[in-house]
């Protein structure tokens, strides 16, 4: 394969399947023929520059919706298995769930001593949903994204290289921030609940450095305040970007060694799916864990 | 790489499945869980319950076996005496018959011997004085003679 034609398969391989907002007096090249945009229009973005032109107002379809294909999956088994649930002996797929849930819960708590009903069911969501996303990249890179371009070539007049799509959700930067950012929201929701504003905001301003005149601490307000902001936005942000660039990196192996090798890429890709196994299950147990762990730094009192 | 609204569809199905999972399958599966934890140790309990149960019967039931035994050994003595001293009895009885039915026969032969002794001296003495009558007819006078004739039958 030529360097060029590497490359482009890799940038491919690394673009969402887009639709956003195009603005209106837009230039664009799509199927085939060129257009101007008389309105701001909808649309699936044709290459990587109108989907970066789209601006905040687009959806990554791909990711949303192999995210919640899988999530409504899970949910779905879980629901089953639920009402299968008695205190009689379980058999079979409703042994698997018990012993999924009983570690999540022996997970929570051991590192969450506060009384809560959702941390629970929050953690099994993350552990299960992004373990499930996770292991979307163990399917061969060009089977799904093949199989979507040729339907979009064969009955909807798309050009080949217009079709992107990805189908590891916790590759997409997006997906995991978001989530991290609905961890963040509820980090700052139960230290508010709990130590009520004034708490929340003596926490931040108040620690590391501490006086104990009235004084002092005024003067160590400042050094505080920004210590504090920062390690508390750090959270999210690293949980987030910690998953996304993981899994990243695993999917870029994968695509690198489909790029290099072609038909051979199962050789070269086994391994490392095997050992990717390793980081599918860990990283969404370290991301259950953290998500755990903030939270019950959020309800404990320092 | 682009940050867009993603942000957004994805915390949408996020909170969806957090809720749903916190309303109709966390619950549930929990309550299972804790209800077989009790029952599990409820039946741990009755177990060791009913192993303290078994050992007091069959404390009980060797008790029991004992004191039948005992109980058995002695009525099984108490027949055995009871048993000799029926046959101590009966052999006293039988004893004590057969002397007076010996004594009785004893006497009874007595009797019998003297009677035939009597008759035997009354006809003895008879024929002797027959004999000596016919003997001594003619020489004895049998008045002067009497005296004599009369001690000779009383000594016969």
């Amino acid at each position: 394969m030529a360097a060029s034609s590497a490359s482009e398969y890799i940038k491919h391989h690394l673009g969402n399947l887009t639709y956003g907002q195009l603005p209106a007096g837009y230039e664009r090249t799509c199927h085939g023929h060129d257009q101007t945009l008389n309105d701001a229009t909808w649309t699936f973005a044709c290459n990587a520059q109108e989907a970066s032109d789209m601006g905040f107002a687009a959806f990554h379809v791909d990711s949303l919706a192999w995210s919640g294909g899988l999530g409504i999956l899970m949910c779905f088994l879980f629901w089953l298995m639920a009402r299968k649930a008695s205190a009689g002996t379980p058999s079979g797929m409703l042994n698997f769930v018990e012993m999924i849930i009983e570690f999540i819960d022996t997970q929570v708590r051991d590192s969450f001593h506060g009384k809560s009903k959702l941390i629970a069911p929050l953690s099994l969501v993350i552990f299960c949903w992004v373990f499930l996303m996770n292991l979307m990249d163990l399917i061969p890179v060009d089977w799904v994204p093949l199989t979507f371009q040729w339907i979009m070539t064969t009955f909807f007049g798309w050009s080949a290289h217009e079709a992107y799509f990805r189908i590891v959700p916790t590759t997409d930067p997006n997906i995991t921030m978001s989530m991290s950012i609905c961890v963040f929201f509820l980090l700052v929701f139960y230290s508010i609940k709990v130590k009520g504003v004034g708490g929340f905001m003596a926490e931040l301003s108040f620690k590391p450095f501490e006086a104990k005149g009235a004084l002092g601490k005024i003067i160590l307000l400042p050094i505080n305040l920004v210590l504090e902001v920062l390690a508390l936005l750090a959270k999210p942000v690293s949980l987030g970007l910690r998953l996304f660039g993981n899994m990243y990196a695993g999917e870029f192996v994968f695509i690198l060694v489909a790029a290099m090798m072609g038909t051979w890429q199962a050789v070269a890709a086994w391994p490392w799916a095997v050992f990717h196994i390793l980081v599918i299950t860990l990283q969404a147990f370290i991301f259950m864990v953290l998500t755990i762990v903030y939270l019950s730094m959020a309800v404990e009192e320092h | 790489m682009n940050i867009n609204a993603t942000l957004i569809g994805q915390a949408i199905w996020f909170a969806l499945f957090v809720f749903f999972c916190m309303k109709f399958v966390w619950p549930p599966i929990s309550r299972a869980l804790d209800e077989r934890k009790q029952k599990i140790a409820e039946g741990l309990s009755a177990a060791d319950r009913a192993e303290r149960d078994l050992e007091l019967a069959q404390e009980k039931a060797s008790a029991n076996l004992k004191d039948a035994k005992d109980k058995a050994s002695e009525i099984i003595e108490q027949a055995n005496r009871r048993a000799n001293q029926i046959v101590e009895e009966a052999k006293d009885q039988a004893r004590t018959e057969g002397e007076r039915l010996i004594a009785k026969a004893q006497s009874e032969i007595d009797q019998e011997i003297n009677r035939a002794r009597e008759e035997l001296r009354k006809e003895v003495s008879a024929l002797a004085l027959s004999g000596a009558e016919k003997v001594l007819a003619r020489e004895v006078n049998r008045d002067s003679h009497k005296q004599l004739l009369d001690e000779l039958a009383a000594q016969l």
